[in-house]
C-alpha cells in the first residue's frame, strides 16, 4: 500500500506557506490568484492499514495541537476538480532526511514501513494563464534543479528508486582521436579539459598502449581541474603592465600564488624567527596558527558560487556544510567554533522582466542563500557571526557565496601522518548521484542551460549527519584511532584519496562504498560529491575500535581500500580493475601552460560631487543604500551564540542592533583569550583599481579586528579571489595585480596570509529572444577575511557611543579619494580617486591605536568604511542612543567639506575617550595623526560643522537610524 | 554532601551539550556528557544521577518537528526508567530543543488531561509567529517561586535561540490549567526601565509583541515546572549567561562577572548541598 498523510495547518494556525506563496506571486506579477491553502505530506509505503497508519502519525508526523492530518491512499481517484492541487515533490535521489526520519520513526513503532518520501502541496484557486501557472510552479513553488511538480491527482503508486546495477567495463577509444574529437570528448563529458590537456593524457595512454577507461578519464578531470588543482593561478603566467603604450612592469611567474602570497608569509615568518606563530600555511585544508601553548586555530574560506546561482537553498547548505569539513580535516581533525558568510547579489528590487532566460531572481536567491547557511550552521550548532553582503548589478547571473569556519586544534594535532597499509575508510553520509561533476562543472562559466547540465551538481546538505560525525570524529582522534584525515569534497572519493594517497598509492574497492541506493556505477561512485563524508586512513589494528566507536553514535564508516606503497592507484569494482594510474602522472602530468596576463594602467578620470549646503540627504542616502543598509534580518536568523563564546556580538549597542566592526569569540571557556573574526571586500574598487582593491580589502579586514581589541601583530589572514573568465589576459592581468599588492601589503603590515581559495570563470552567458549571444562578467572580487586574537577578552570595546561628555577623536589622515566611495555610488558617478594606503604608516597606527585599547582608555572604537566619517559617526551615534556633536575644523585647509564627511580614505576610526582619560589615550600616538573633533552630547541628534562652524550635517537620530535600517525591513 | 551527578544527556543533532556541561561543572556537579544511545542499550544507567539536563539543539534534525523523535524515546523506551528516575528527590531541566523534548513527551501536562481517554497533548512549542529562527536577548519574569531552579530568583536576562519556541494550547482551559497548578515558571517581560514603552504593548490576547516575547507564545510563556518545582523546561538559554562578557551590554553597563543564567544552575547544585 502506498499512504497519503496530509497535514495542514489547524484553523487557528495562520498558513505561513500559502502566504509566502501569494506575496511571491504578486511580486512578479502573477494575476487571478486568488487563495492558495498550503500542507504537507508523507508518502508512505507499506504492509499498513490506515488506522494502525492513524495511530502512529498523530503527534509523531502530526502536532495535533496545531495540524490537521487527513489520510488517504494512492493512487488518488481521479477527481476533475483537483486540477487545481499542486505537489511538489524531490527528484528521485535528493537527499530528504525529514523521509528518512519519518521512515525509522514510524518503524520503531512497528509499522512495516517500506519507504517514505515527503511533498508538499497547494490548493490554488483563482483563473491563472497556463504562462503564469508556469511561472508560479517554476520560481515560486518549486525549484526544478532539485524539485519537480505533479498537477492534479497524484498518481504515484510506488517510492522505489534506482535499479540493480550491471556491472560492465568502459573504456574511450582516446588514442585514435583527432583534436576536435578529444575536444568533444572534453566539452560532452563535462570534463572541461583543454586540447592541449587531452593530447597529454592521449599520448599517456598511447605511450602505456591501451586506451582509458572511463573513471581513468574521470579521475585525471578531477584532480586536474581548475578547482581542485587552481591550475590558473598556481601555474606561469607571463604579466605585462601597460600604461600610456608602454610596459611598465613584465614579469614571469612559474607559479603566480606561490611567488606572491605564499611569498609575503614566508616573509614574515622568517623576519618573526623564533617568535613565528604560523604553524600550517597553504599546505592543509585549513591554514593553521598558534593559539596559545595548548592549542591551534584554523581558518578557511570557501566559495560556492555556481551551486547557489542554480539552487541557492543547496549552494549555500553544502556550501557552509563543506567548509565545515576543511578544519575538521585539517591536520588530525578540528573543533570547529564559529562560521562567517559574505555574499555577492544582484539588487532585490531587480525588474522580474529585466532577468535573462535561466536566472533566478536576486530576492530569491538571496532568500535561499541565507536560509541555507542558517539551517546549516543553526543545527551543526556552530554560530555564523561575521559576515557582509554587496550589490552590484553584475552578479544577477552569478552571486557570489563565500563561507568560512573557524576551528580549534590541540596543538599537537595539527599533522597527519598516514603510513602505507592503513585502511581507507569513509565516514558519514552515504554516497548517491549528488554532486557529479562538481568539481568540473564548478570551473566551467554558467549558461542558460547550466541548471539542466548540472542537475547531478546540486546538493542539499544533512548537517545532522556531519554533527554526528564530527561528535565521533574528535573521539577517535583523541583516541589515535586514525592517522590521516581529509573531507570529501569536490571530486569527491577521486580527489580525496586521491590527496592523500599522493606520495604513496592507493588501492580502493569501489563495490563496498555504503550507497544511498542502487545502480550507481563505479564511476559514478568514485566521483560523487554526496555530502557529509570524510576519509580517514585507519591503522589496521585500529580498525575495529575505530569502526564500533562510529556505529556506537549511529554513524556509518567502511574500510573502502587500503594506502599502498606502490605509487599508483589501483580502483577495483569487485573482482574487476577498472582504474590504474600512475599518482605522479595524476599529480604532476598536467602540461604547464603560460597563461598571458596584462593590465592597463588606466588614468584618473574626475568625479564631480555636487555641493551641496548640507549633506543630511546624502548620508540617509548611503546609510540606506544596500550595501551599508542594517542586516539585521540575516543576522538575527544565524545562531550566533551557541557554544557560549560570544563576547562581541555582530549587532551591538543599546538597543543590540548597531553594526559591529568584528565579532570576538571565546573558544575555550576556561582560557579569557578570544578570537576576532572580521573581513574586507569591496568590489567597487576594483573597477577603478585591483591593487588598490586588494590594499582597501586588507586594511579594512585588519582595522576591523584592531577596532574591537585585536593585536595587529597576531592577526592572519585568508584570500578568496572570485574573478571571471582568467582566458582573457585583462581578466588575469587585474587578478595578478591585486595579487602583487596582497604581497607587498602583507609584508609591510606583518599580517600573514596563510590559506586562500579562488573561483574563476564567474560569467553567466546567454541568448536573448533575437539570438543575440550576452555575457556578464562579475567585477573583479577578493574577499579578505581575518582572523585576530585578544590576550583578555575584558579589553575588547564595542562601537557604540556610551555617555554624554566623552571626546571622540578621528585617528588617522583623509585624503581626497572619493573613487569607488559610496558618495559617488548614490550619484551614479564613476571616477575619482581610489582610495590608497600606506602599509607602514598604518602598521604603526595599529599597534598605537592597540596600545591605547589595552590601556583602558578607549569606550568605543569604529572604524570608518564605506561613507567614511560621517557614516561611522552616525552609525555610532544610533547604536549607542545619545548624539554627538563633530567639526572638521583643522583636519586640513585643502580639503573640501564632502570629502571629509564622505572620502573613504584608509586607516582610519573615529574614537570615544572619557575626558579625564583624553591625556592617557593621546600619548599612545607618537607618530599616529589624531584629532579630537568633538564630543558625545545628550541629545539625539548628530551635528557635523565645518571650519566655518555651519552644519553640513544636523540629523536626528531616529532619521538616521530609520534611513539605514529601512532597506531590509521587509524581508 | 558530595557534589551531585549530573546526566547532560546528548542525541543526534544535540549542540549546547558542552557549554551546558560546563555550566553544571563551574556551578561543582560531577558531569557526564552521556549518549542518548548508551540509554537506550541500559536504561538503568540513568538512576545514580541527581540531575538529568536535556540540552540544546537539533535532536534528529528536529525532522518531524522540535523534539518529537527524541520526545518518543522518553515516552517509549524510557517511559518506566524516567518515572523512576523522578520518583527520587532528582532535578529535570530541558533548555531550548530539551523543553520541546520534555514537552512533546507530556512531562508538562496536567493529571487530568492523563486520565482522559484522548491522550493527545493539549499543549505544544511550534513554530514563532513570525515563521522564522530567531536569536535575541530577553529578559525574563519568575513567576513560579516553589521551581528549585528559579530559587530567590526574580527576574533574568538571557538569550534565545529557536524557531519553534512558541508555546501554543489546545484551548484557553489549557493555560488556565497551567496557571492555576502553577507551572508557568518563566514569562518573557519588558524591560522595567523599557526603551519604547509602546513597542511592548500587548495584544488583545495579553501576547506582548517580539522581541519582548520573540515567539508569540500564549501567556508569554517562556519555561514551565511542575507541582514539585523539580522539573524545569524553557526555551532561553542559561548556559548562554553564565558570564557578564556573554551579556550584549556588556561593554555599555560595564558588566562583570557571572551572568544571571549561573544563578539557575547554582540553585540546582545547592538544592542537593
Amino acid at each position: 500500500m502506498l499512504w497519503d498523510v496530509e497535514i495542514r495547518p489547524a484553523p487557528s494556525e495562520p498558513d505561513v506557506e500559502a502566504a509566502r506563496v501569494l506575496e511571491e506571486a504578486r511580486r512578479m506579477g502573477v494575476d487571478g490568484l486568488k487563495e492558495i491553502r498550503s500542507s504537507r505530506a508523507f508518502l508512505i509505503q507499506g504492509k499498513i492499514d490506515r488506522t494502525a497508519i492513524a495511530e502512529s502519525a498523530s503527534g509523531l508526523l502530526c502536532d495535533d495541537v496545531v495540524e490537521d492530518m487527513s489520510i488517504t491512499a494512492l493512487p488518488a481517484a481521479d477527481d476533475s476538480a483537483d486540477d487545481r492541487l499542486i505537489h511538489i515533490l524531490f527528484h528521485p535521489g535528493v537527499t530528504d532526511s525529514v523521509a528518512d526520519n519519518a521512515a525509522a520513526a514510524l518503524r520503531r513503532t512497528g509499522l512495516d514501513v517500506e519507504a517514505v518520501a515527503t511533498c508538499r502541496r497547494y490548493r490554488i484557486d483563482g483563473a491563472l494563464s497556463e504562462g503564469d501557472r508556469r511561472r508560479l510552479i517554476t520560481r515560486v513553488l518549486a525549484n526544478d534543479a532539485i524539485e519537480h511538480a505533479v498537477q492534479g491527482p497524484l498518481d504515484l503508486t510506488d517510492l522505489s528508486v534506482g535499479s540493480d546495477y550491471d556491472f560492465h567495463l568502459k573504456t574511450v577509444a582516446i588514442r585514435d582521436m583527432d583534436d576536435a574529437a578529444l575536444e568533444r570528448l572534453s566539452s560532452q563529458g563535462q570534463l572541461y579539459l583543454s586540447l592541449a590537456e587531452m593530447q597529454t593524457i592521449q599520448n599517456h595512454f598511447r605511450r602505456i598502449d591501451r586506451d582509458p577507461t572511463d573513471i581513468e578519464l574521470e579521475t585525471i578531470a578531477q584532480t586536474w581541474s581548475e578547482h581542485c588543482s587552481h591550475k590558473t593561478l598556481a601555474g606561469r603566467i607571463h604579466y605585462r603592465e601597460e600604461q600610456d603604450g608602454r610596459i611598465v612592469r613584465d614579469l614571469h611567474f612559474s607559479n603566480m600564488l606561490k611567488e606572491t602570497i605564499f611569498a609575503a608569509t614566508e616573509r614574515i615568518r622568517e623576519r618573526l624567527g623564533d617568535d613565528d606563530w604560523c604553524v600550517s600555511v597553504f599546505r592543509d585544508n585549513a591554514g593553521v596558527v598558534k593559539f596559545d601553548d595548548r592549542q591551534s586555530v584554523c581558518f578557511k574560506v570557501e566559495t560556492h558560487n555556481h551551486p547557489s546561482a542554480i539552487e541557492p537553498y543547496g549552494g549555500a547548505n553544502t556550501g557552509l556544510g563543506g567548509v565545515i569539513r576543511d578544519p575538521m580535516g585539517t591536520g588530525l581533525g578540528a573543533r570547529p567554533v564559529c562560521s562567517t558568510d559574505v555574499f555577492c547579489f544582484a539588487p532585490p528590487d531587480c525588474p522580474e522582466d529585466r532577468l535573462p532566460p535561466g536566472v533566478l531572481h536576486p530576492r530569491a536567491v538571496m532568500q535561499g542563500v541565507v536560509a541555507g547557511v542558517r539551517d546549516y550552521g543553526n543545527r551543526m550548532g556552530i554560530p555564523t557571526v561575521n559576515g557582509a553582503v554587496c550589490f552590484d548589478d553584475r552578479y544577477l547571473g552569478n552571486p557570489l557565496v563565500y563561507c568560512g569556519n573557524v576551528a580549534m586544534i590541540p596543538a599537537d594535532k595539527t599533522e597527519g601522518r598516514m603510513q602505507p597499509g592503513d585502511l581507507i575508510v569513509t565516514v558519514g553520509g552515504r554516497t548517491g548521484r549528488d554532486g557529479i561533476h562538481g568539481a568540473t562543472f564548478s570551473s566551467a562559466e554558467l549558461t542558460q542551460e547550466s541548471e539542466s547540465i548540472s542537475g547531478g551538481a546540486v546538493q542539499i546538505g544533512n548537517p545532522i549527519t556531519e554533527k554526528m560525525m564530527l561528535d565521533v570524529l574528535l573521539q577517535a582522534r583523541d583516541r589515535g584511532l586514525y592517522s590521516a584525515i581529509t573531507d570529501c569534497g569536490a571530486g569527491g572519493f577521486s580527489s580525496a584519496v586521491g590527496e592523500m594517497g599522493e606520495h604513496t598509492g592507493a588501492e580502493v574497492w569501489l563495490d563496498r562504498c555504503p550507497l544511498k541506493y542502487p545502480g550507481l556505477s563505479y564511476t559514478e561512485i568514485w566521483i560523487s560529491e554526496a555530502q557529509e563524508r570524510m576519509v580517514v586512513a585507519v591503522p589496521p589494528e585500529h580498525r575495529d575500535a575505530f569502526l564500533h566507536l562510529c556505529a556506537s553514535e549511529g554513524v556509518e564508516a567502511t574500510v573502502i581500500g587500503q594506502f599502498t606503497r606502490t605509487g599508483e592507484l589501483v580502483l577495483k569494482y569487485a573482482d574487476h580493475q577498472v582504474g590504474r594510474l600512475p599518482m605522479e602522472f595524476l599529480h604532476d602530468g598536467r602540461p604547464p601552460i603560460v597563461r598571458d596576463a596584462v593590465y592597463h594602467v588606466a588614468p584618473e578620470a574626475p568625479c564631480p560631487i555636487p555641493d551641496r549646503p548640507q549633506w543630511d540627504d546624502e548620508l540617509q542616502a548611503i546609510l540606506g543604500s544596500l550595501n551599508v543598509a542594517s542586516k539585521e534580518w540575516i543576522i538575527r536568523q544565524y545562531d550566533h551564540e551557541v557554544q557560549a563564546g560570544s563576547v562581541i556580538k555582530p549587532l551591538v549597542g543599546i538597543h543590540s542592533d548597531g553594526p559591529s566592526d568584528a565579532a570576538v569569540v571565546r573558544p575555550d571557556l576556561t582560557s579569557a583569550r578570544g578570537l576576532v573574526i572580521a573581513c574586507g571586500i569591496n568590489p567597487h574598487l576594483g573597477d577603478l583599481d585591483p591593487w588598490w582593491m586588494a590594499a582597501a580589502a586588507i586594511d579594512e579586514a585588519v582595522r576591523n579586528c584592531v577596532a574591537v581589541g585585536a593585536d595587529p601583530d597576531r592577526i592572519a589572514i585568508l584570500d578568496n579571489f572570485c574573478w571571471g573568465n582568467t582566458d582573457r589576459p585583462e581578466t588575469l592581468g587585474t587578478l595578478v595585480r591585486a595579487a602583487l599588492a596582497c604581497h607587498d601589503i602583507s609584508v609591510a603590515l606583518g599580517t600573514p596570509f596563510i590559506s586562500g581559495k579562488d573561483s574563476l570563470n564567474n560569467e553567466f552567458s546567454w541568448e536573448d529572444e533575437h539570438g543575440r549571444p550576452h555575457t556578464v562578467a562579475i567585477p573583479p572580487t577578493l574577499l579578505i577575511s581575518a582572523l585576530g586574537q585578544v590576550d583578555r577578552i575584558e579589553q575588547c570595546v564595542t562601537m557604540d557611543l556610551k555617555a554624554s561628555g566623552n571626546r571622540i577623536y578621528l585617528i588617522g589622515r583623509t585624503f581626497d579619494e572619493l573613487g569607488g566611495s559610496h558618495l559617488a555610488l548614490i550619484h551614479g558617478l564613476c571616477g575619482g580617486s581610489v582610495p590608497k594606503m600606506d602599509p607602514h604608516a598604518a602598521r604603526t597606527l595599529f599597534q598605537e591605536l592597540h596600545a591605547a585599547i589595552r590601556s583602558g582608555t578607549v569606550r568605543a572604537c569604529h572604524d570608518l568604511s564605506e561613507g567614511g566619517l560621517a557614516v561611522a559617526a552616525a552609525e555610532m551615534a544610533f547604536s549607542g542612543g545619545l548624539g554627538a556633536r563633530l567639526s572638521l575644523s583643522g583636519l586640513s585647509e585643502e580639503l573640501s567639506d564632502p570629502v571629509l564627511l564622505f572620502s573613504e580614505s584608509n586607516t582610519r576610526f573615529l574614537a570615544e575617550v572619557p575626558e579625564p582619560q583624553a591625556d592617557a589615550f593621546e600619548r599612545h600616538f607618537q607618530s599616529s595623526p589624531i584629532r579630537h573633533i568633538g564630543h558625545v552630547t545628550g541629545d539625539d541628534r548628530l551635528v557635523i560643522e565645518n571650519a566655518q562652524g555651519r552644519p553640513l550635517i544636523d540629523s536626528t537620530l531616529a532619521s538616521l537610524r530609520n534611513a539605514w535600517q529601512r532597506p531590509f525591513a521587509d524581508m | 554532601m558530595p557534589a551531585p551527578r549530573v546526566c547532560v544527556l546528548r542525541a543526534p543533532g544535540t549542540n549546547c551539550d558542552a557549554e551546558t556541561a560546563h555550566a553544571f561543572e563551574l556551578a561543582g556537579a560531577r558531569v557526564e556528557r552521556l549518549h542518548l544511545f548508551r540509554l537506550l542499550e541500559e536504561p538503568r544507567r540513568l538512576l545514580p544521577y541527581q540531575i538529568l539536563c536535556l540540552p540544546g539543539g537539533f535532536s534528529y534534525g528536529d525532522d518531524l518537528g522540535a523534539g518529537v523523535i527524541f520526545s518518543e524515546h522518553l515516552r517509549g523506551q524510557l517511559h518506566d526508567v524516567l518515572q523512576q528516575f523522578r520518583q527520587a528527590d532528582t532535578l529535570l531541566l530541558g533548555i531550548c530543543n530539551g523543553f520541546q523534548v520534555l514537552l512533546k513527551a507530556g512531562l508538562f501536562e496536567g493529571d487530568s488531561s492523563s486520565d482522559s481517554a484522548d491522550r493527545r497533548r493539549t499543549m505544544t512549542l511550534t513554530w514563532n509567529r513570525s515563521a522564522r529562527y530567531i536569536d535575541c536577548w530577553v529578559r525574563l519574569d519568575v513567576a513560579a517561586d516553589h521551581c528549585v531552579f528559579l530559587k530567590d530568583m526574580d527576574a533574568l536576562e538571557a538569550p534565545v535561540a529557536h524557531a519553534e519556541g512558541r508555546l501554543a494550547v489546545r484551548d484557553d482551559a489549557v493555560l488556565k490549567d497551567l496557571l492555576s497548578r502553577r507551572a508557568v515558571a518563566l514569562r518573557y517581560a519588558a524591560a522595567p526601565n523599557g526603551t519604547d514603552p509602546s513597542a511592548a504593548a500587548p495584544d488583545d490576547s495579553g501576547v506582548l509583541p517580539p522581541p519582548v516575547n520573540p515567539n508569540g507564545s500564549v501567556g508569554n510563556v517562556a519555561g514551565l515546572t511542575d507541582a514539585s518545582g523539580r522539573v524545569l523546561g524553557l526555551m532561553p538559554h542559561p548556559e548562554r549567561s553564565l558570564f557578564a562578557t556573554q551579556h550584549p551590554q556588556w561593554t555599555r553597563r560595564q558588566l562583570t562577572g557571572e551572568g544571571d543564567g549561573m544563578k539557575l544552575f547554582r540553585n540546582a547544585v545547592r538544592y542537593f548541598g
